[in-house]
């Protein structure tokens, strides 16, 4: 393992109910400020890689890494302190519905333990830059889709993190809304953030021509300086 | 940090509270429900208990005297019997007292007036009426004042009664159990209730759980919120029983006290009025609390 890794994924293998294979040994590293997009059909264990990432599941063998620390070897009370390094995305938003929208996003911090004036400060901030300044008190429901993936990437960015992984994150979104989120995931990028991207779209990776790791039945069968969709 | 995070727990817990309203409002009430069925046992035990020492306290064994027995030789009996532990108390009835009694008993009645002073003397005994600490007793004092085969008794009146006596022990013990059965099973009934419908509110925010995991919340902060939402469902639901329970007994009070001798509900309410809330809020707050504690449990696993 070379000490500049941001993320890196030891063999990894992860079997569930002892007879279904999601990932085969699967070994790749991530460096910092890099654009990966994971890419692979439904099923062929982009999601399991993000969920081993963000130790809500264990491997069922080999390590990740992420900046040096043995993921699943950290107690269920540092868990937590990894996860508000990485921020995350999903298809499905995953946002608190009973929370508003400047709730939701104050939620990372305050689960941070951040101090209120400093809520008060960074969460308009952050929502400005997504372009949801005017929405702050409006609770997901009354956003749309694309507005409410928006207020997500807003919440994975208050942290600061160092990396944010995005799960098919315009899996639930129409063509307009989907471009605006990859330029803005493009965009964090470019300020610095690392980004993982797990996507089945085509045209989304053929545009971003960056790093992309192909993944096929729980292996990764490809690794792409400058990748094309190839399947 | 601490305060900070306990009073963030606290903001989460309320706002969750009022904007889940019907979820809230569901979940006071089956805890309504259950308390209510608490402290409706916790009555039903008081007038039990009550009514079964009225009864109890009614009945007890008659030592009869010689009419020829002096004062000495009953006093000396009494003094014995006072010294058995099985023995409560023992009620002196001197002939004079007795033939007061009766007199008194049988005022109108000018046959036995004029009887009695054709008779010229009086013709009552005197007794001395032994009550027991426990029913099953009487047997052994019985058997004592028996054995002793005192000179001046004349005759106990336990053997003639034996079968009412034994009958009566019978359905006060198992009216006993049989209560403490009933207080049992409708009160675990209650709390499995309680439990469930807490579990179920839980159930409903699985997925949040999941999300607030997932940005980074520790466990104890995912989980305070639920914990402090449980007391606040118990803490408002003892108010609401509390507050169901002054009409209730206001009107049943004249009921139980005619039925049940001397116990009336709505004086026992309002004179315990404290313990009734305290033990209901302890009950209610434990059940809230440790409820959403083990329903959220599973979903805070690794």
């Amino acid at each position: 393992m070379n000490v500049s890794n941001m993320i890196y994924f030891n063999n990894v293998t992860k079997i569930y109910n002892s007879h279904l294979v999601a990932l085969d040994n699967v070994t790749f590293s991530v460096e910092p400020k890099e654009f990966v997009s994971l890419v692979g059909q439904s099923g062929a264990g982009k999601s399991t890689v993000i969920r081993l990432l963000l130790a809500e599941e264990k491997p069922t063998s080999g390590e990740v890494f992420f900046e040096s620390l043995n993921v699943h070897q950290l107690s269920r009370t540092q868990i937590p302190h990894v996860r508000r390094r990485i921020g995350t995305v999903f298809q499905d938003f995953r946002l608190l519905p009973t929370k508003t929208v400047f709730e939701n996003v104050a939620f990372a911090l305050e689960a941070s333990g951040r101090e209120d004036a400093e809520i008060a400060a960074d969460v308009p901030h952050v929502l400005e830059l997504v372009g949801l300044g005017d929405k702050m008190d409006y609770f997901p429901r009354e956003l749309s889709g694309g507005q409410q993936q928006r207020v997500a990437i807003a919440r994975a960015l208050v942290n600061r993190p160092e990396v944010v992984v995005a799960d098919e994150p315009t899996g639930n979104l129409d063509p307009g809304n989907t471009w605006e989120i990859i330029r803005l995931l493009q965009k964090i990028n470019e300020l610095g953030t690392t980004v993982i991207l797990a996507t089945h779209d085509k045209e989304i990776i053929d545009t971003i021509g960056k790093r992309v790791l192909t993944m096929e039945n729980g292996r990764i069968t490809r690794d792409d300086k400058h990748g094309r969709y190839v399947l | 940090m601490l305060a900070t995070n306990l009073r963030r727990v606290f903001k989460n817990a309320l706002l969750s509270f009022s904007r889940n309203a019907w979820v809230s409002v569901a979940t006071v009430s089956v805890m309504v429900l259950a308390l209510f069925v608490v402290g409706s046992l916790m009555f039903f035990q008081v007038l039990l208990s009550s009514t079964l020492a009225d009864i109890e306290s009614k009945v007890d064994v008659s030592v009869y005297f010689k009419i020829d027995a002096t004062e000495q030789e009953i006093v000396s009996v009494r003094d014995l019997l006072l010294g058995l532990p099985e023995v409560k108390n023992v009620e002196y009835v001197s002939r004079e007292a007795a033939l007061e009694a009766f007199k008194k008993n049988h005022e109108g009645n000018a046959l036995i007036t004029s009887a009695l002073e054709e008779l010229g003397e009086n013709p009552l005994n005197a007794t001395l009426k032994v009550r027991a600490k426990d029913p099953g007793k009487y047997e052994s004092i019985a058997k004592f004042i028996e054995d002793g085969s005192f000179l001046s008794i004349d005759k106990v009146n336990y053997r003639q009664n034996k079968a009412i006596f034994d009958k009566l022990t019978m359905i006060l013990s198992v009216s006993r159990r049989v209560g403490a059965g009933v207080v049992t099973v409708l009160s675990v009934i209650a709390f499995l209730v309680a439990f469930n419908t807490i579990r179920l509110a839980i159930y409903t925010a699985r997925d949040e759980i999941a999300v607030m995991r997932v940005v980074g919340a520790s466990n104890w902060f995912v989980r305070g919120p639920f914990l402090v939402e449980g007391a606040l469902y118990g803490v408002l639901a003892t108010i609401v029983t509390i507050l169901i329970f002054w009409p209730l007994t206001l009107w049943l009070g004249p009921k139980t006290k005619d039925f049940f001798g001397n116990v009336d509900v709505f004086q026992y309410y309002t004179s315990h009025i404290f313990s009734i809330f305290f033990t209901l809020l302890f009950i209610g707050i434990v059940l809230g609390v440790l409820s959403s504690f083990v329903a959220t449990r599973r979903y805070l696993k690794l």
